[in-house]
């Protein structure tokens, strides 16, 4: 008797406990979007760090960029891989986005995706949106 | 099963010790070439940034042609410029005492108030007195600055961060000379035409004069020399040999409230 019960409690506490599952097969789940390359970065197909360590610390490297630039006055950064890069987020030609050219296709369709909203472009601004 | 002694155990556990601290060690040595920072290679240096000003050479056009490229190139709003209804709809009316200014022209008794003079010469009424940042040896503002975000560089220029201004103001209150402005609200509407090389502040941050650190990167002279037709020099004022030192060591020279002891690196031929 008490059995049954335990067993169908315990069924219960699995099927709740995998609801977020059986949400995601009956509903249409959209997958991550990948940042397009274009224009320049298309063809360089190298960055400062590789794909993986980018998507996971550019964050933390503008951030050391722009202590860099404005307290040092360095601006020129040589990578590992041997590259230089103008430390810069949107200004001349070997910035973030002298390479990455659509700003809404390289950063925004991941931001919006993830729901972070970094305030950059309340100052820095795209060059292709000055009219 | 082997027996341990705790003599034995000991051994073994202070050299497992060993060789774990010796793998981030290891690790560090092997890393060689990290990346590497460094300035531009046509960027100017300097011991310490100066200013010399002569102000008989000034005159209120070249004074305004000063104000005009400096603003413009550093998206600083002018409030005066016509808002767009479309892209901007529904913006406050402007309060002309929140405007923000990097370089303007002032009255010599508003610039120097502690050498007025009953019986002034004639001519400093109505002569031009660019005024600024002074890039202060001393800078109040970077002793008020609760986060850093105004700090003093290597070379003497006095410089904001302005991701780190929280807009406390402190640095305004502690600025003796009036060359800091606030944003009150947002610059973007108020700006005629944006510069891509520099960017915009957003509301509530402070802003001043940078001695244009961007342009003396690129190894240039900062905009208010460019456009003072010989008025304004920018060098090095340690440097015995350089062209800001000739000048002072010619002329006579004032500083503005220079029995504050800030020290100023800003100075005027009279």
């Amino acid at each position: 008797m008490s059995k049954n019960t335990i067993v169908a409690g315990l069924a219960i506490f699995v099927i709740a406990v995998l609801s977020p599952f059986w949400f995601n097969m009956v509903t249409a789940t959209q997958a991550a979007p990948k940042p397009e390359l274009l224009g320049k970065a298309a063809t360089a197909k190298k960055c400062v760090f590789e794909k993986y360590d980018m998507r996971a610390n550019h964050m933390s490297l503008l951030d050391e960029w722009r202590d860099s630039v404005v307290r040092d006055a360095d601006r020129k950064y040589t990578a590992e891989n041997g590259m230089t890069f103008n430390m810069s987020l949107s200004t001349g030609e070997n910035s973030c986005l002298g390479c990455h050219e659509d700003k809404a296709k390289f950063c925004d369709s991941c931001h919006t995706y993830a729901s972070v909203d970094p305030y950059c472009w309340e100052c820095h601004t795209n060059p292709k949106e000055i009219e | 099963m082997m027996k341990k002694s705790r003599r034995s155990f000991l051994k073994v556990a202070g050299i497992a010790a060993i060789g774990m601290g010796a793998a981030p060690a290891m690790n560090f040595a092997s890393s060689g070439s990290g990346p590497v920072k460094a300035p531009n290679p046509e960027a100017l240096h300097a011991h310490r940034w100066g200013m010399v000003i002569n102000t008989n050479k000034l005159t209120d056009d070249v004074a305004e042609a000063i104000s005009q490229v400096c603003h413009a190139s550093h998206n600083v709003p002018d409030f005066d410029h016509e808002v767009d209804e479309k892209k901007y709809p529904g913006l406050r009316p402007v309060n002309p005492k929140q405007e923000i200014k990097w370089i303007w022209a002032e009255e010599f008794h508003y610039a120097f108030p502690d050498k007025e003079d009953e019986f002034l010469a004639e001519r400093f009424h109505h002569l031009p007195f660019m005024v600024t940042c002074n890039h202060c040896k001393n800078a109040p503002c970077v002793q008020a600055c609760p986060t850093q975000a105004t700090f003093k560089r290597e070379d003497g220029i006095v410089i904001m961060d302005f991701h780190r201004c929280i807009g406390c103001r402190f640095c305004m209150a502690a600025c003796p000379y009036g060359s800091r402005s606030f944003n009150f609200r947002d610059p973007r509407p108020f700006i005629a035409e944006t510069d891509p090389d520099f960017p915009t502040r957003s509301k509530g941050v402070v802003e001043k004069c940078n001695l244009c650190a961007e342009r003396l990167a690129k190894g240039k002279q900062p905009h208010c020399v460019e456009a003072s037709e010989g008025a304004i020099v920018v060098g090095d004022l340690e440097d015995p040999e350089s062209e800001v030192r000739a000048l002072l060591a010619e002329h006579y020279t004032i500083r503005r409230k220079q029995a504050l002891g800030t020290e100023p690196s800003v100075y005027y031929i009279v």
